[in-house]
């Protein structure tokens, strides 16, 4: 800041949450004595229209050329004041947030004095960084107006269309042979017993048949490089064997198939397939895959082509099993596909990988999926499913008879974390309901029992759905916690307590059904590497503000739908996945897009070429000039971490508006005695 | 070459378990290990205190591991489940807490030295399966326990806490691994992990007749014949009680309970007399002899 500094301190109460503890009046006071500061105030909600009003007056009246704001973290209202004071017309780079509530008042709830005193250290400490901001303006970026969504499932479909109703192009990109995801293993959705083939599968047409949607089924996600606006994605589009484009989906090579005995994904391990095969009937596209896993010929084929055996004639000769071709009446079958990296560039994805259920074998204590009418509820949706592998009579797996009676149990792996996960997997209540009427419904002369710990049943007519379920005859909710289960003969015993009667329960079962916890999907992590995108502990994605930006993550462009980000109900899903279009949508509306200015930059007279800062760059941001032998910062890219500049050895590497100038300034003005 | 071990009996195994100390050197010396008793050694505590800060209770077990110091050596083998959960419990206690260990150590200010946490508690069943190795076991065996149907019984001492548990909590197979490995045929049983009702049965016989007629009941309903064990408090229950059992129960089956390292024995082919069968209430000889066994 080349001129005199003139400063303005605007003190936020928050209400109580700030001047509860804080001597908010002190501060302002003490604020005004700092060399500098031309004005200070305080005001009840800053953030709020009039307190933005009085630092936008102020600017103006006082010629404030630097405003420091104490309030909340700068996550929530830095943007707001920024806004604000460009709306003064002040350069919003000369705005700074002295966050005096997350690290003040909270944390020092019952010290004020003390509290008061840290207050005054931080404001200080940030007008000094303030005299030394610059004035930026933001970057403009060029976008390429293409969508990539990851994830076939209702999510992945539902943003996919929005999209593409807006007028843009979309990649859909799912890793089984066709897009639907879990909905459409299920029988019936809660509460208005909607059944998926017939809210799910109009969907998955419209994406199969919109000319802006390229739908790429048994794809993965390779590689990603580029930035917001202009990503460039390698897709592996995996060997298929079958032509999708020729094929007519008869289903003739399916039944010509002599292997018979996989178990099959789709029914989870219920009913097998074959080694070729199409997932289900209603299947888009409706396309059948050979498992080269499984397939005679390929399988064959690969052993002879490691040199593990030798063709025992002259190719052409003698035929290993070519039945699926034969039975083609197209002949689409290419037994000699192999995989292939398609390249395609879009400027902004978003992920929708959904979740799985926790493997049986983590839940040790409910048999630990060695016993066979022990099963998980996607497992008994596709038992209640009328184009399920029993047509909606449920069977159970070990002898195929009709169980008369059933217990549900809840909270299977979730709520428990010293063996499972901490969080509510929240929709399991809501379909163990679901189940027990259904079941009630395809077995009259049944018996259920619902073990639970509370009922969560938070949603548009999900309470009333609760109540229908429990009043009906023969359907026991009981309040405890399930603590083991076993095989006694061909029955399996249930050992529970019901809490409000105080009583231990045994029940001898038919088949149980276990709610296991909802888990991040299979590759979340690997994707989240290729993408640069957070995951939390547990390997869900995470949005950059839990409450404000749920949609996004912090990597700019890159948005998250659906059950990638947490446990969903299919309501939640598919509102947070037009949310999440409308965010492409938006960016889409744009000529260009703005980035932020305050990001690393390197003074090339300094610069040796280390590399230091290239290996922490958690963006990819930097690269090393091969012939001026400096680091070079990729604006679009970069995302004002400052890690870079942290181990930069000769202070090159230096971030813009908080240098190490600044820093050193503020830690001199922290430490003074005071 | 021989292997010596330093060796921490306990009191059972020195009066109503000594069957099962005496067959477990047998089966040990097969592989050449000798047990080197430690001198000295005094009570494991009996019962883990679970008091956190009261300090008292875990200097008994603390104490052992000095003897094993001493004599320079890093581990201590137990055989007696109770022993080896104590003694492992107030180990892993003092190794988190090194404020405490001090404070034991400063408690048993009359030794020689003090201790440091670095001695490591093994259970003979680890012993068997991570050093010996069940193929050994499987090469040592003279006489298959064909003809007979064995379950596997823990109860908790083995296998709780999770952080000292010699094998999964909920689902262990050590046991069932080792009587495949001597040829026997072994059932999965469902109740393997429910409690004996423990010392229970000083006072009230009553519950532990009805808990040994359930997990011997259940053992029947799996088809098992016999039932092995390492912990001789469930032995002393699941043998003892059955008197009990049968007198409350009356449609309850006797089962003979041994022990796991008097199985291996018989399979190693060591002559009824080393067996050590005489102090059960029931008696395994007429199963054995039934199936061709002895």
């Amino acid at each position: 800041m080349a001129e005199k500094p003139r400063i303005g301190v605007f003190v936020c109460h928050c209400g109580l949450n700030i001047a509860g503890v804080i001597d908010v009046k002190k501060v302002a006071e003490e604020a005004k004595k700092i060399p500098g500061v031309v004005f200070s105030t305080t005001y009840v909600y800053m953030c709020s229209e009039p307190g933005q009003q009085l630092v936008i007056d102020s600017i103006k009246k006082y010629k404030l050329n630097g405003v420091v704001v104490a309030n909340c973290s700068p996550t929530l209202h830095e943007r707001t004041f920024r806004n604000a004071a460009a709306r003064a017309g002040l350069n919003p780079y000369r705005v700074e947030i002295a966050n005096i509530r997350e690290q003040v008042a909270w944390p020092h709830e019952h010290e004020p004095e003390i509290a008061t005193k840290k207050a005054i250290r931080i404001v200080k400490a940030t007008v000094e960084r303030v005299k030394n901001n610059m004035a930026y303006v933001p970057y403009e970026i060029s976008v390429n107006k293409k969508a990539l969504v990851i994830g076939g499932g209702i999510a992945g479909i539902q943003a996919s269309l929005d999209i593409a109703e807006a007028g843009y192009e979309v990649y859909l990109v799912e890793k089984s042979p066709s897009i639907g995801g879990k909905m459409i293993l299920l029988s019936e959705t809660f509460p208005t017993l909607d059944c998926p083939q017939c809210i799910e599968t109009p969907k998955m047409t419209d994406v199969s048949q919109n000319p802006r949607i390229h739908l790429m089924t048994y794809s993965e996600v390779e590689s990603v490089s580029g930035y917001m606006g202009n990503f460039k994605v390698k897709v592996r589009r995996k060997a298929r064997y079958v032509d999708v484009d020729n094929c007519l989906g008869c289903g003739a090579c399916v039944e010509a198939c002599p292997v018979k005995n996989i178990p099959s994904e789709v029914d989870r391990g219920l009913t097998n397939r074959r080694a070729i095969y199409i997932s289900f009937d209603q299947a888009v596209p409706l396309v059948p895959v050979i498992d080269a896993d499984h397939c005679i010929k390929l399988t064959y084929e690969k052993k002879v082509a490691e040199g593990k055996i030798k063709r025992r004639s002259k190719p052409g000769t003698v035929k290993i099993c070519e039945k699926c071709q034969d039975a083609c009446e197209p002949k689409v079958i290419n037994f000699k596909d192999t995989d292939k990296i398609e390249e395609i560039e879009v400027g902004a994805i978003i992920v929708a990988t959904g979740f799985d259920l926790m493997p049986m074998e983590k839940l040790p204590e409910y048999g630990g999926g060695k016993i066979p009418d022990v099963i998980d509820a996607l497992a008994f949706e596709r038992l209640l499913a009328p184009s399920g592998p029993t047509h909606g009579v449920p069977k159970r797996p070990s002898d195929g008879k009709i169980p008369k009676t059933v217990v549900f149990v809840s909270c299977a792996g979730s709520r428990d974390p010293a063996h499972g996960v901490a969080y509510c997997s929240r929709i399991c209540c809501m379909y163990l309901a679901k189940q027990a009427m259904l079941y009630k419904h395809a077995v009259p002369d049944g018996m259920a029992y619902n073990f639970y710990i509370d009922i969560r049943s938070n949603g548009k007519g999900y309470e009333e759905f609760v109540q229908r379920v429990r009043e009906q005859r023969d359907l026991i909710y009981l309040r405890g916690k399930v603590s083991k289960i076993f095989q006694r003969g061909d029955k399996v015993v249930v050992w529970g307590a019901d809490t409000l009667t105080g009583q231990k329960i045994e029940i001898e079962a038919d088949l149980v059904v276990l709610s296991n916890a909802m888990v991040p999907s299979e590759g979340a992590k690997e994707l989240a590497q290729k993408l640069r995108i957070p995951q939390d502990e547990y390997g869900w994605f995470n949005g950059a503000h839990l409450k404000l930006r749920p949609l996004e993550t912090v990597t700019a462009g890159i948005f998250i739908a659906g059950a990638a980000q947490f446990p969903k109900d299919i309501t939640d899903t598919v509102s947070q996945a037009s949310g999440a279009a409308a965010k492409v949508i938006s960016m889409f509306a744009k000529p260009k897009l703005t980035k932020e200015p305050l990001i690393a930059n390197v003074d090339t007279e300094i610069c040796a070429g280390c590399g230091i800062c290239k290996e922490q760059c958690a963006y990819g941001a930097i690269t090393i000039d091969p012939k001026k032998k400096v680091s070079v910062v990729n604006e679009a890219l970069c995302e004002g971490c400052g890690a870079c500049a942290a181990v930069c050895p000769s202070g090159a590497m230096q971030l813009r508006n908080l240098n190490s100038k600044q820093v050193i300034r503020m830690v001199e003005v922290l430490t003074e005695d005071y | 070459m021989t292997i010596k071990i330093p060796y921490y009996p306990g009191c059972t195994l020195k009066t109503t378990a000594k069957n099962f100390e005496d067959t477990a050197k047998l089966v040990a010396g097969v592989f050449d290990y000798e047990f080197d008793e430690l001198y000295r050694w005094n009570c494991c505590g009996a019962v883990y205190g679970l008091s956190e800060d009261n300090v008292m209770h875990k200097v008994a077990p603390v104490r052992n591991m000095l003897r094993v110091k001493e004599v320079g050596e890093k581990r201590m083998l137990v055989l007696c489940s109770m022993c080896f959960n104590t003694l492992k419990r107030a180990n892993y206690y003092v190794r988190r807490n090194k404020d405490k260990l001090e404070v034991i150590n400063a408690i048993m200010y009359l030794e020689n030295t003090t201790y440091d946490g670095s001695v490591e508690v093994v259970h003979l069943l680890e012993l068997l399966r991570d050093e010996i190795g069940f193929d050994r076991i499987k090469k040592a065996v003279k006489k298959p326990l064909r003809g007979i149907t064995v379950a596997a019984y823990y109860g908790c001492l083995l296998l709780r806490p999770s952080e000292i548990a010699i094998d999964s909590v909920e689902q262990p197979t050590v046991m069932e691994d080792l009587v495949e490995a001597l040829g026997g045929k072994v059932i999965d049983l469902n109740v393997k992990t429910e409690c004996c009702g423990s010392y229970q049965t000083v006072k009230r016989k009553d519950i532990v007749a009805d808990r040994t007629n359930f997990i011997i009941g259940e053992a029947r309903k799996q088809g098992a014949d016999m039932l092995i064990t390492s912990c001789p408090l469930c032995h002393f229950n699941l043998d003892r009680r059955q008197k009990e059992a049968k007198k409350r129960h009356p449609d309850f089956k006797e089962m003979p309970i041994l022990y796991f390292t008097q199985l291996m024995a018989l399979a190693f082919g060591f002559e009824e007399d080393k067996l050590g069968f005489e102090p059960h209430y029931v008696d395994p000889r007429p199963l054995l002899k039934e199936r061709g066994l002895l």
